[in-house]
């Protein structure tokens, strides 16, 4: 199989990274010896026991994995939207759960304090969660609005003395037990508004979600706010007006998974090939035979096409000209695509395929759970629809 | 005080390795390359000095356009500069880098020159001692602990089945070997930092000729099957120790 002279993805058959800069391809690099090196020796056995690498945090923190994209005066690298796809597809290859809490951190807690926060918020929050020294998590999602959050209940009340009383309780929040800030969305009179919540104020409580068969190493919870008083000003995000606010923070996450994706499949893919040229039943490597051939070149063809969509996706990304729909095509496709090649690589480790000696089916579990987070497929595919057709069918 | 860190680009060990079918060399076509781990941890030796006592750090690569991978990612480590001694000739032969590396760097005032104890492939361990004696100063090689103190240096060796403590007067050779620290990776702020950071292309002043010349490569004889002994355990017991006398002659 081709691959380029300078690459360190071995899985690359286009040669796609052909187009990346001297920086990607060392940020590219440097996610990949992490996650070599303090990942997957660890990563099997957090899963198996449910519990999160802690300190993976201060590390990734340390190596500036946390809003990578943001300007260098709040401790970030203003790297370019490709290098950050890179890392998220560096990330998962190690595991979905890895890149969920470098996604949550980087584009639903900083991007947003960044993009609708005040100068202050900014200088306190950013360098803070850049370094990993302070963790933060997303509340948006609701446990009878997932698709459809503008109908939350969470409810934000402006009080007389620059105070507002929040009260709701947001599911399936990465991130939520280990965080010392949230990003809450709350319905006030003036519409969604987003507000920093520290995880220290009263009334504010998270409770470990457990029981997940999925990104059983990533940290999934419930936030509970009872009379939770927050200031304006450090609280409020000014600029965050309307519905619209939280789904660009979306965006921008969706962006980096369906980078991110590829980096799960390319890991079973490889696992795959490397399995079946080793592994021997009638005299001779499993690889030799027509029907795993057939299964191994569609698993690196897809693979290959949604690496091409997200080099493109981040093309648009960093000349500004990216739209939510491609942001939506390129999620909805690569996830899918990632789970097909997992579900492909079990079928050729056949029964070893379900054990923890290798990472395929951790990875196919996972990928279930991103198929759904984030806007599930089949919302994506609607947002597609709506943008070809201009006739919503969700709305 | 200024340290030079010589780098070597290597064959990733993930790289299946191919030999050219003229049976003398490595077929490159399908290689990622990286920096040789033995020089990885010259240039971590190099950053703690940096950090701990302060120094200016220069990397130092011989080759084609190729070996600037390495250079930039040395300096995305935190390299302040990088010299590339630029070559289109092939550099296998030991005699022909050290040349090189010392013209590069004579007069330059480096006062530690780090170097991989060894190239990983190749395994000549010879130029990091070479440059010494063509720059005529001291050296100290396969290092596991290294301390500097008013101009002089302090190296732990590791040698047969002991540890050798040598001291010497810098400029110095020192070359590295695992153990010394634990190699860091680049961060992403160093990564952007390495932008703004310049590759100082040295010209060749002579070019010579290589000492060596590669005759055959060859991959080591593929392993034997193994044997299974049946029977009663008693059985293959006797049969185990048979074979250790009669066929292996170990006994």
């Amino acid at each position: 199989m081709p691959t380029s002279h300078s690459g360190s993805f071995s899985t690359d058959f286009m040669l796609f990274q052909l187009h990346l800069t001297d920086e990607e391809k060392l940020v590219k690099q440097s996610a990949r010896e992490f996650v070599n090196k303090e990942v997957l020796p660890i990563i099997e056995k957090h899963a198996q026991d449910q519990t999160f690498p802690h300190d993976l945090i201060s590390k990734m923190g340390s190596l500036g994995f946390f809003g990578p994209t943001l300007p260098e005066k709040y401790g970030c690298s203003n790297l370019s939207a490709i290098s950050y796809g890179l890392l998220m597809y560096e990330l998962e290859r190690g595991d979905s759960g890895i890149r969920s809490v470098a996604s949550v951190q980087s584009s639903l807690v900083m991007w947003p304090i960044f993009q609708y926060g005040n100068d202050r918020q900014k200088d306190y929050w950013l360098p803070l969660l850049a370094s990993g020294e302070k963790v933060g998590c997303f509340g948006l999602t609701e446990a009878d609005f997932g698709s459809n959050p503008s109908g939350m209940l969470t409810k934000a009340v402006k009080q007389s003395n620059g105070k507002w009383l929040i009260n709701g309780t947001k599911m399936w929040i990465t991130n939520g037990s280990i965080s010392d800030v949230a990003v809450v969305w709350a319905q006030t009179e003036q519409g969604v508004r987003g507000f920093l919540v520290p995880t220290s104020t009263p009334g504010f409580k998270s409770v470990l979600m457990k029981g997940k068969w999925s990104l059983r190493a990533s940290v999934t919870s419930e936030l509970i706010l009872e009379d939770v008083l927050v200031d304006e000003e450090t609280s409020l995000l000014p600029e965050a007006r309307g519905l619209k606010a939280p789904l660009s923070c979306l965006s921008q996450a969706r962006y980096g998974i369906a980078w991110g994706a590829l980096g799960a499949a390319e890991m079973c893919y490889e696992t795959a090939l490397d399995y079946a040229l080793h592994r021997k039943q009638f005299d001779r490597p499993i690889a030799g035979f027509q029907l795993q051939q057939k299964k191994l070149t569609e698993m690196v063809t897809e693979i290959t096409k949604g690496q091409l969509l997200a080099l493109q996706l981040g093309k648009l990304k960093d000349s500004h000209k990216i739209t939510p729909a491609q942001i939506s095509m390129a999620k909805m496709n690569n996830v899918k695509v990632a789970l097909d090649v997992c579900r492909s690589a079990r079928t050729i480790l056949g029964a070893n395929g379900i054990l923890d000696e290798y990472p395929v089916m951790r990875h196919m579990a996972n990928l279930e759970s991103v198929y759904t987070y984030e806007g599930t497929h089949d919302m994506h595919t609607l947002i597609v629809g709506e943008e070809i057709t201009g006739i919503s069918a969700f709305s | 005080m200024k340290i030079l860190v010589a780098l070597k680009q290597v064959p990733d060990t993930e790289t299946k390795i191919k030999i050219h079918p003229e049976g003398t060399a490595l077929d490159l076509s399908d290689v990622k390359w990286v920096t040789s781990p033995y020089d990885e941890y010259a240039l971590e030796e190099a950053m703690r000095l940096k950090e701990s006592q302060g120094a200016t750090v220069s990397a130092l690569a011989v080759g084609d356009d190729r070996v600037k991978d390495v250079l930039r990612n040395a300096l995305a480590l935190g390299a302040d500069e990088a010299l590339h001694v630029s070559t289109s000739e092939k550099c296998e032969d030991p005699f022909v880098v050290a040349t090189y590396v010392a013209n590069a760097v004579r007069d330059r005032g480096f006062d530690l020159l780090l170097f991989g104890n060894k190239g990983s492939g190749g395994d000549h361990a010879a130029v990091g001692p070479m440059v010494a004696e063509l720059l005529g100063i001291a050296q100290a090689n396969v290092v596991v602990k290294l301390t500097l103190d008013q101009g002089r240096f302090f190296a732990e060796r590791q040698v047969e089945s002991g540890l050798e403590v040598v001291e010497g007067k810098l400029p110095a050779v020192i070359t590295t070997q695992k153990g010394l620290n634990d190699p860091r990776y680049p961060n992403l702020k160093g990564i952007m930092a390495a932008k703004k950071k310049e590759i100082i292309s040295i010209p060749l002043t002579e070019s010579i000729s290589p000492a060596l010349q590669t005759m055959k490569l060859a991959f080591p004889p593929p392993r034997a099957e193994g044997r299974q002994l049946a029977g009663t355990p008693q059985e293959q017991a006797q049969a185990l120790l048979a074979a250790l006398q009669n066929e292996a002659k170990i006994f």
